[in-house]
């Protein structure tokens, strides 16, 4: 059997986990209030642009934009949106699932996969998977700023461009509660038709201030960022609330531990009295 | 004489939302006013002052560059970034303005002229929308 000092050792290196991890609930906890809060500000903009976009889809514009243009797909691009930190739970492993998932269906159909990457997990999963990576962003922090992902995006959008590439989804998780959160991959380029038949009969067109093709082209690429940097603003609540609910199990843990623990240890401590009282009486009896 | 609705909003906050009877902005092209009705439009947002005349009151918000989508009865201001010219602070716009001119007199490279005159058109427009407040009050 164990002896006592080995027993308290244990407790109270799991006491000094306990204490790591239920600090970091609550670091998470207040983080994630933090985090919603940014993506709650960020919703106007982004329904704002889709609506108009919706506008120039259904306007009968003579303008057409390789962002409107369905080709034949040989080669997708996934971009993965992604935490830098782990210890929150299944967040990023279920997303990456349901992409490599995706993306050997896809290749069944023969088309081949590129990704691009948001955050550190990403970089390090689609490392030891051996994806082709095309473009990636990392550390942009609890308050990701619009402008660190411009880059990041033009590289992916000036493929599918020049024809590298043909479609690009967005997989990143969507924060439906706190304590759900569901991967999702949505289809970003080509944009998705509109079929509201009301809107689409009426016939009428923008007038266009400079010419068409420039001021699509920027408006275009503003609401791919703008969606991409919802996705990671949204991915960032995410993972502070999967983080705060990991943390709690954690903490949950180590006190069951704890407590499993506390009870050998007094049998133990038990044990050793009875011992010694039974070598104490039986060395009486001898003498 | 009818409303029309606006909507000003900036990639991380929602700056104005209402009816309006007259809006006046600046386009890529030049200084636009909208009133209710207006033909479908789609044009750049360039950095200055977007005024509202609603039916209390007038307002002025900044807006640094990015599109504006007109709509009949709908105007929609798709800014990166516009804060309200009230918060402005003319001393830091000045402060802005100066520097890029700085930079502007000896300029190395071509990136960094590019910058910088973009930096110089934002702090002027900042500085005309101070300015153009403080005429009114």
């Amino acid at each position: 059997m164990a002896n006592t000092k080995e027993v308290r050792k244990q407790i109270s290196s799991i006491k000094s986990t306990q204490k790591i991890t239920s600090a970091m609930e609550m670091v998470a906890a207040s983080k994630m209030k933090k985090t919603q809060d940014l993506m709650l500000v960020g919703r106007p903009y982004s329904t704002k642009i889709q609506e108009v976009i919706t506008h120039i889809a259904t306007s009968n514009s003579e303008h057409s934009h390789p962002f409107y243009e369905e080709r034949k797909v040989k080669k997708a691009c996934f971009i993965v949106v992604s935490t830098d930190k782990g210890l929150c739970g299944g967040l990023n492993i279920n997303l990456f699932k349901a992409i490599i998932a995706k993306a050997a269906d896809l290749k069944s159909q023969n088309i081949d996969s590129v990704f691009g990457l948001v955050g550190l997990k990403a970089a390090a999963f689609f490392e030891s998977v051996g994806g082709d990576v095309i473009s990636s962003a990392d550390k942009l922090g609890d308050k990701p700023n619009p402008e660190d992902l411009i880059g990041f995006t033009k590289v992916i959008l000036d493929q599918h461009k020049n024809g590298d590439i043909d479609q690009v989804f967005l997989c990143s998780n969507r924060f439906l509660n706190t304590m759900t959160q569901q991967p999702t991959i949505t289809p970003l380029v080509p944009l998705p038709k509109v079929d509201d038949e009301k809107l689409v009969t009426t016939h009428w067109d923008y007038i266009y201030e400079p010419e068409a093709s420039s001021l699509l082209d920027g408006l275009l690429t503003r609401y791919v960022e703008a969606l991409i940097y919802q996705a990671v603003v949204e991915n960032n609540a995410c993972e502070q609330a999967a983080k705060m609910i990991a943390m709690k199990n954690a903490t949950e843990n180590a006190g069951d531990l704890i407590k499993e623990l506390e009870l050998l240890y007094n049998n133990v401590r038990q044990a050793a009295i009875t011992q010694e009282l039974s070598e104490i009486v039986g060395g009486a009896a001898a003498v | 004489m009818g409303l029309i609705k606006v909507s000003v909003v900036s990639s991380n906050e929602e700056i104005f939302s209402g009816e309006a009877k007259m809006v006046y902005a600046t386009g890529t092209l030049g200084e636009l006013g909208i009133a209710p009705g207006h033909t479908p439009l789609l044009t750049g947002l360039a950095p200055g002052p977007v005024r509202l005349e609603t039916e209390k009151e007038e307002l002025t918000f900044f807006c640094s560059g990015g599109f504006i989508e007109v709509q009949p009865n709908e105007v929609t201001f798709l800014s990166d970034t516009a804060e309200r010219a009230d918060s402005l602070d003319e001393a830091e716009a000045i402060k802005a303005k100066e520097q890029a001119e700085k930079t502007l007199a000896d300029r190395d490279s071509e990136l960094d002229f590019t910058k910088a005159a973009a930096q110089l058109a934002e702090a002027a427009a900042r500085i005309k929308t101070i300015q153009k407040l403080r005429k009114n009050k």
